[in-house]
């Protein structure tokens, strides 16, 4: 059964009027995010990502179309009923964004002063929050005195601190060290499944989806490219703005294979098949050489994903047998174009 | 010649220098700080965007600024006259301080605060902050450290002005500079006049940067 929809949005578009002319920024924008996803939302720098994400909880108000949010219509709410509306929706950015000139309690109970709850209680819950976001012995410290992923951390507990039903996040680990995004990530899957708060994340980076979503849209020139199932866009894009996205990987091709006009051939591991040495499998029943160009096979959820991609040999009825070979084993494979040459 | 009129008379220019300095500096801010405020909620890109008053205010602080202090002083002594009573002493000095340094004020105001990053207002919209609630817990509170800052070049700029309206009947250093050194050849008198301005300014300045960094959480 279907979870409920929490974030509706109806034929969404932004348009900036600038001087230089007016910047398309969102076009038919139709997203439905539902209650307990962690929602990726993907795309290359001005795909329009940060624009989306501030039309979600109005800081950026829309040129047409609708925001419904738990079954309101917010693009039509006035400006207290807006305000009242943004606190179950927290936000983090890339930036943090703390006061730098309160400590970490205080950046936590800023929200909640804002709307106007008892100072004692607003302490309480901060307490509860940096326990929750592994910082209780830096309730006093200054932001200037933290580390970027304990700013983050501050940041999801300043967001957190409303009981909001959904955060949404801009590149939230894009300023942050590998490892210390992990860790990010891991505090908003450990939300995310603690709490059930709805998490939208804002990036550029496949790994970031790959780690922690369920679902990703895929936002290429101010429009949605694609959407749906994190798997199903991994392992089946179908749009040329996804492959780039999925696999970058493959503009190197052009680079370092004796690409000739031979085709390539994607060999797509889609956590069906076992991982068993099909390559080697298939040069041993055909008995001819294959040119591995590129290989990125990754372990998700214990199962095999990822890609491999070969030039086959010229010989049609050699490379006819290894495709047959191929798909024998349940793969997927897609001959690649554009590389050569 | 310094005999104990002469110190009595010193230490009642100083009085009357800082009554004049701290008293304009004041009204400046009663005036300046909102009237700053204004021009950056009202900019282009502020939160409340409203181009006709940002124009407007912009322009009067603009003219205001590019009168002369002592002409100002001058023009406006039939108000001075209105407001205190009289348009000479260190009370009606005030009146012309006020409006000369107000304006001023505005400006600092207005570039403290426009020194802010917009990523923090951003964060407090994004939580449900009010306009008025961000004006008054994120901009000014945040800028503080600026805000000091620009308050004590104010302070001792308006401390500079106040020195200049001996010329136009004010008491205080300035007077006596002026009546001493000018009129009478007493240059020592000048002199020491000078001096305590200086220390004035400089102990105005040192406290100024301590509150500013005493204030300022960023760097630790
Ligand atoms: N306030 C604005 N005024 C004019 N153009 C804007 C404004 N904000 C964003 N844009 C333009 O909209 C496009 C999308 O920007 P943005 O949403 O920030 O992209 P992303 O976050 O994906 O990098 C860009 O071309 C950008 O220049
Ligand atoms: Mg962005």
């Amino acid at each position: 059964m279907e979870k409920e929809i929490i974030i509706q949005i109806q034929d969404l578009e932004k348009t900036f009027r600038t001087k230089s002319g007016d910047v398309h920024a969102l076009r038919d924008i139709n997203l439905e995010i539902r209650k307990g996803d962690i929602f990726g939302i993907i795309g290359m720098s001005g795909a329009g990502k940060s624009t989306l994400v501030r039309c979600i909880n109005l800081l950026e108000k829309p040129t047409a179309g609708k925001v419904i949010f738990d079954g309101i219509d917010i693009s039509g709410l006035e400006d207290a009923e807006l305000r009242k509306m943004r606190r179950s929706m927290g936000m983090i950015f890339q930036q943090f964004n703390l006061l730098m000139q309160k400590t970490a309690e205080e950046n936590i109970c800023f929200p909640l002063e804002i709307a106007g709850v008892d100072k004692r209680k607003a302490k309480a819950r901060a307490k509860e929050l940096l326990e929750l976001v592994g910082l209780s012995d830096r309730a006093k410290s200054y932001p200037s005195q933290l580390s970027g992923g304990q700013k983050q951390r501050v940041a999801i507990a300043r967001a957190l601190a409303p009981n909001p039903k959904v955060i949404l996040c801009d590149e939230a680990t894009s300023a942050l060290d590998p490892v210390t995004t992990n860790s990010i990530l891991s505090l908003l899957k450990d939300i995310n499944r603690k709490l059930g708060v709805t998490v939208v994340i804002i990036t550029h980076e496949m790994d970031v989806i790959e780690k922690i979503c369920n679902r990703v849209a895929i936002i290429d020139s101010s429009h949605i490219a694609e959407s749906g199932s994190v798997e199903e866009i991994f392992f089946k894009p179908q749009t040329e703005a996804a492959r780039r996205l999925v696999y970058p990987e493959g503009d190197q091709l052009t680079q370092f294979g004796p690409v000739a006009e031979q085709a390539c051939w994607r060999i797509v591991f889609d956590g069906n098949s076992s991982f068993e040495p099909v390559i080697a499998g298939m040069v041993l029943e055909c008995k001819a050489p294959v040119n591995i160009l590129f290989a990125d096979t990754k372990n998700i959820d214990g199962k095999a994903f990822g890609q491999i991609v070969v030039q086959l040999p010229e010989d049609v009825d050699i490379a006819e047998r290894m495709l047959k070979y191929l798909r024998s084993k349940n793969l997927t494979v897609e001959e690649v174009r554009g590389y050569a040459g | 010649m310094l005999d104990s009129q002469m110190i009595w008379l010193l230490v009642q220019g100083i009085g009357e220098t800082l009554y004049m300095t701290l008293g304009a500096t004041l009204f400046s801010y009663v005036i300046g700080l909102p009237l700053g405020v204004i021009l950056v909620v009202c900019a282009k890109d502020g939160i409340k965007p409203c181009l006709p008053v940002y124009r407007v205010l912009d322009v009067i602080v603009n003219l205001t600024r590019s009168i002369p202090f002592l002409v100002l002083a001058v023009w406006i002594i039939p108000f001075t006259r209105l407001i205190t009573g009289t348009s000479i002493g260190s009370t009606a000095m005030i009146v012309p301080l006020v409006l000369a340094a107000a304006p001023f004020v505005a400006r600092l105001v207005e570039s403290s605060l426009l020194e802010l990053d917009k990523g923090i207002i951003e964060a407090a919209q994004s939580m449900g902050a009010s306009n008025f609630q961000i004006i008054w817990k994120v901009m000014l509170s945040e800028s503080k450290p600026s805000l000091l800052n620009g308050a004590t070049i104010a302070v001792t700029t308006i401390l500079g002005y106040s020195a200049m309206g001996g010329f136009v009947g004010a008491g205080g250093l300035g007077a006596i500079a002026y009546n001493y050194g000018y009129y009478r050849y007493q240059t020592d008198i000048m002199l020491i006049t000078v001096i305590l301005l200086v220390i004035i300014v400089q102990v105005m300045q040192g406290s100024g940067n301590k509150l500013t960094s005493h204030a300022d959480k960023r760097k630790i």
